[in-house]
C-alpha cells in the first residue's frame, strides 16, 4: 500500500538551487500581494532557504489496459468521495458529505445549538448523539458571566440530546476535580480517541484542521453549517485541489514542527493555500510523532488551506491504540494522484523561525530578531500546548540551567498535559517538566484552556493587557489577537520560546544546544 | 440622488460591455470555485440571473441593520417572492482597509461571548464590528452609535482570514455592512457570509482599494458587476457573485434552502 509519498511518474523534482528557487517564486509568491512590507522582506528571505516547488504538473489520466479510466485520487480526494458514496471525485465537484464527527465549543456551541433550534424546531434531536462532541475549551477560567452561561448553554443542550461526550466542567476552582474536562478541543479530540484516519470530521473552530495529522478531512466551519449538520449529518463541501509539501532530510536537534510550518506559511503567505487541500509527506514527516504532525496541520489555516493532512502509518495506529474502539479505514494517496503543485522542502538546511509581528507569514529567523526585546513568554494553546511542546521547553531550561529573564506563562492544552508535566521525566534529566520549569523560574502551569492565545475575557489569564511584546507558541499573531491591539507576538517554537525567555530577546535555540 | 445613481451606473456598465465576455469567462470559473459551497444548491433554482428591470437603490446604514433579527434577516416568504429577481444594488459610504484583515480586528475574541442567534446579543455584536482595527483607520461605528454610516467595506487580500468564527460576518451585518469588496476572501469567512446572508462578499477583478477612500459614496452593482466610485468618479469591475446571490438575497442557505424546496418550509 502505498504510505507516505511515491513519488508521480510524471514529474520528478528535488532540491533546486537558489537561483531556480527565485524564477518560480517569483510567479508563484509575489503576486497576490506585493504592496505589503512583509511580502518584500519575505521575498528577500527566500533567498535564503532551500525550498522549492516542482514545475506544473500535467494532469492527464493514462487510460488502463483494461479500457476502464484508472482515476487516481489524492487522500483528501478519496475521504470526501468515501463520504460522499461515490467512487471517483475530482477537484472542483461539489459533494455532500455525511459527517463523522462534528465538534463545537463553548464560544461557537451555543450560536449552532441556536441555529438548530431555529431551523429544525425547539423539540428536534439531533442526527446523532454519538457524533457531536462538545467541549467547553475557550472562556473557562473567567468570571465573565456570559461566559460562564455559555457553558452552562452546552451542558443543558448535551443533557436534553443525551450527547455522549461532553467534557464538562462545573468546579472551575480546581479543574483537577472535573475528572470529564479536558481542554483544548482539538488536543483533546487527538487524545480521547474522536480524530480517525480515513474520516470527515468538522468542527465550530478553524483549527479543527489539527486532526489532518490522523489521515481523515477535517475543517473548520461556521455555527450555521454547523446547526445544518446537527439537524442532518451531512454538509455540501467542494472538494479542495492538493498542494503537496514534501519534507526531506533529517530534522536537526534544534529544530521542531513549529518552524516548519512557520516557513512553509512563509514561503506561500497566509492566503496561498485557500480553498486547497495541503498534504505533508516525505521522510521527515515519516519520522514525526503525532503531536509533531498536529502542529503541522493545526497551521495549515493560517495559509488560507481548507484542509491539512497527513498520510496515516504506523505511528498513527500505534497514537489509537487503546484510544478507540471505533472500527476505521485509512486511505492513501494514489502513486499518479495530481497535485496542484509541490513543494519541497530540505528540513536539515532549515533554520529556527519566528513569525514577526502581525502575520503569521512574516517569517523571518529567530537570530535575525536577537536584539528584538521581549516582555513575556507564552507556551500553550491547540498549536504548542502538548506535552513535547513543554518537553521541548523544558529541554532547553535544563540545558541551561538558568532562570527566564521575563514572565513565562504556562498553559497546558488539557488536563492529560498538564498531568504528564508532573509525571514524566524530562530527557536527559531526571526532572518533571514542572520541575524544571519551577527551578528556571517560570509561572507555574495552570489551569487548561484556550488561555490567552486569543485574548478572550479581560481576566483572562496572561492575556495581554497592555502593548507587550511576546514570543509565543501559538499559531496567529495578528493585531489584538491574544488581547491588547498594540501588543506585538512573535510566533516560536518550543524550542525558540524557551530561549527567548532565558535571555529576555528573541533568541535562537542553537545558543542553549 | 437615487436617480442619479441608477443613471451613473448604466453608463458605467456600457463601458464595460466590451471587456465583459472575457471578464466573465473568467470569473465564473473562479466564482464557481468559491462559490461552490452552495453551487449545488442552486441547481434547482428558480430565478432570473439579469432578469431584474427595476433597480433597488438602498441606502444601508443607520437603519438597515434593523432589517435583520436573530443573524438572518427578517424576511417573510411573500418578502421573498419579491425578492426574487430583483436586482441587488447597494448604495452608500464606504470604509476602506488594506490586506489579510484578519477576524480578530472584525470582532476581537473578548466579545465572542455573545451568542448570534439570540436577537438582543446580535444586536450588541454589531456594535462592536470592526472594533479591533487600528486606530488609525477611523472609527468604523460612531462614538454612541450601533450601527455603521458604512454600508460597504472594501478592502484588499484574504479578507477575514484566521478563525471560523460566524461572528464575524455576522457582526458585520449586523452593524448595517451590506456588502464587501475585496480582491479575494478567506475561505471561510466567504463561506459563513453566504451560509448567513449577512452581507455580499463580492471580489473585485483588480486590487481596487487604495483607490477608494473612507467616506466615498459608492454603488456596488451586482447585476452589472461593477464598484462604482461617485465620489472619486471612478468605476471598478467586480467578479460576478454567481450562485451565492440568491443565498444571499434569501438570507442565508437555510431560507435559501426553504425557499428552493430543498426543505420543507418551516
Amino acid at each position: 500500500m502505498a504510505q507516505g509519498c511515491a513519488l508521480s511518474t510524471t514529474f520528478t523534482t528535488g532540491i533546486m538551487g537558489p537561483s531556480q528557487l527565485l524564477q518560480r517564486g517569483s510567479s508563484a509568491a509575489v503576486a497576490p500581494s506585493m504592496a505589503s512590507p512583509s511580502q518584500s522582506q519575505k521575498w528577500n528571505l527566500s533567498r535564503n532557504v532551500v525550498a522549492v516547488m516542482a514545475p506544473p504538473q500535467p494532469q492527464q489520466r493514462s487510460p488502463a489496459s483494461t479500457g476502464s479510466v484508472k482515476h487516481a485520487m489524492t487522500v483528501t480526494e478519496k475521504i470526501l468521495a468515501k463520504a460522499s458514496d461515490k467512487e471517483r471525485l475530482s477537484p472542483g465537484e461539489n459533494v455532500w458529505v455525511n459527517v463523522d464527527t462534528l465538534m463545537t465549543h463553548d464560544v461557537c456551541g451555543p450560536g449552532t445549538i441556536g441555529i438548530f433550534k431555529r431551523e429544525f424546531g425547539e423539540d428536534a434531536k439531533v442526527w446523532d448523539r454519538e457524533k457531536i462532541i462538545l467541549i467547553p475549551d475557550h472562556y473557562i477560567f473567567t468570571a465573565d458571566e456570559r461566559a460562564n452561561r455559555n457553558v452552562d448553554i452546552l451542558r443543558d443542550f448535551a443533557k436534553e440530546q443525551n450527547i455522549k461526550y461532553f467534557y464538562d466542567i462545573t468546579d472551575k476552582s480546581d479543574f483537577k476535580a472535573n475528572p470529564d474536562y479536558k481542554g483544548v478541543c482539538h488536543v483533546a479530540l487527538a487524545q480521547e480517541g474522536h480524530c480517525r484516519p480515513g474520516e470527515v470530521l468538522f468542527g465550530t473552530d478553524s483549527h479543527t484542521c489539527n486532526a489532518g495529522a490522523f489521515g481523515q478531512f477535517a475543517t473548520g466551519i461556521g455555527n450555521t453549517d454547523a446547526g445544518f449538520i446537527f439537524g442532518t449529518g451531512k454538509l455540501l463541501v467542494k472538494v479542495p485541489p492538493t498542494l503537496r509539501f514534501r519534507l526531506e532530510g533529517e530534522m536537526p536537534p534544534y529544530l521542531l514542527a513549529k518552524d516548519l510550518i512557520l516557513q512553509i506559511i512563509g514561503e506561500i503567505s497566509v492566503s496561498g493555500a485557500t480553498y486547497k487541500a495541503m498534504e505533508f509527506c516525505g521522510s521527515a514527516v515519516d519520522a514525526m510523532t503525532m503531536e509533531d504532525r498536529m502542529t503541522i496541520c493545526n497551521m495549515i489555516v493560517e495559509a488560507g488551506g481548507k484542509n491539512g493532512v497527513v498520510a496515516a502509518d504506523k505511528v498513527t495506529f500505534q497514537y489509537l491504540e487503546g484510544k478507540t474502539t471505533v472500527p476505521y479505514e485509512p486511505v492513501y494517496s494514489d502513486d499518479s494522484a495530481s497535485y496542484l503543485e509541490e513543494y519541497v522542502f530540505d528540513v536539515s538546511k532549515l533554520e529556527p523561525l519566528v513569525a514577526k509581528p502581525h502575520s503569521p507569514d512574516n517569517r523571518d529567523t529567530a537570530r535575525a530578531c536577537k536584539d528584538v526585546k521581549i516582555d513575556r513568554v507564552y507556551i500553550g494553546s491547540c498549536t504548542g500546548g502538548k506535552t513535547e511542546d513543554f518537553m521541548a521547553a523544558a529541554k532547553i531550561l535544563a540545558a541551561s540551567g538558568d532562570s527566564v529573564k521575563v514572565p513565562t506563562f504556562l498553559v497546558p492544552a488539557t488536563q492529560k498535559v498538564w498531568l504528564d508535566l508532573y509525571t514524566l521525566k524530562v530527557p536527559g534529566t531526571d526532572k518533571t517538566p514542572a520541575e524544571i520549569f519551577a527551578a528556571a523560574g517560570c509561572d507555574t502551569p495552570t489551569s487548561p484552556s484556550c488561555g490567552a492565545c486569543l485574548g478572550g475575557p479581560r481576566d483572562t489569564y496572561a492575556r495581554l493587557n497592555e502593548p507587550k511584546v511576546c514570543v509565543s507558541t501559538t499559531n496567529r499573531n495578528f493585531p489584538g489577537r491574544m488581547g491588547h491591539k498594540e501588543g506585538q507576538i512573535y510566533l516560536a517554537s518550543p524550542f525558540t520560546a524557551a530561549a527567548s525567555a532565558l535571555t529576555g530577546y528573541v533568541t535562537d535555540p542553537r545558543d542553549f544546544l | 440622488m437615487a436617480l442619479c445613481t441608477t443613471t451613473t451606473s448604466c453608463i458605467s456598465v456600457a463601458s464595460f460591455v466590451a471587456s465583459s465576455s472575457i471578464i466573465r469567462r473568467d470569473s465564473r470559473t473562479s466564482c464557481a470555485a468559491r462559490v461552490g459551497n452552495v453551487q449545488a444548491l442552486s441547481s434547482s433554482a428558480q430565478y432570473s440571473k439579469f432578469g431584474g428591470s427595476r433597480l433597488e437603490i438602498r441606502l444601508a446604514g443607520k437603519g438597515c441593520g434593523g432589517q435583520k433579527t436573530s443573524g438572518v434577516r427578517a424576511m417573510s416568504s411573500s418578502d421573498v417572492e419579491k425578492e426574487s429577481g430583483s436586482s441587488r444594488v447597494i448604495h452608500g459610504q464606504c470604509f476602506v482597509v488594506g490586506d489579510n484583515i484578519d477576524t480578530d480586528q472584525i470582532i476581537p475574541a473578548e466579545y465572542l461571548t455573545l451568542v448570534p442567534s439570540k436577537p438582543d446579543e446580535y444586536e450588541k455584536l454589531g456594535s462592536y464590528a470592526m472594533i479591533g482595527l487600528p486606530a488609525e483607520l477611523g472609527r468604523f461605528i460612531e462614538e454612541g452609535e450601533t450601527k455603521t454610516k458604512y454600508a460597504v467595506m472594501i478592502a484588499g487580500d484574504n479578507f477575514g482570514c484566521g478563525s471560523s468564527r460566524e461572528h464575524a460576518p455576522v457582526a458585520m451585518g449586523a452593524s448595517g455592512v451590506r456588502a464587501v469588496v475585496a480582491e479575494s476572501y478567506a475561505r471561510i469567512f466567504f463561506r459563513n457570509s453566504v451560509a448567513t446572508g449577512e452581507l455580499y462578499p463580492v471580489e473585485s477583478e483588480n486590487r481596487v482599494f487604495h483607490e477608494n477612500s473612507t467616506g466615498d459614496t459608492v454603488t456596488v452593482d451586482l447585476d452589472n458587476n461593477v464598484l462604482i466610485n461617485h465620489t472619486k468618479g471612478k468605476t471598478f469591475p467586480l467578479k460576478p457573485i454567481g450562485d451565492a446571490g440568491p443565498v444571499i438575497e434569501a438570507g442565508g442557505i437555510f431560507a435559501y434552502a426553504r425557499k428552493t424546496g430543498m426543505i420543507a418550509a418551516k
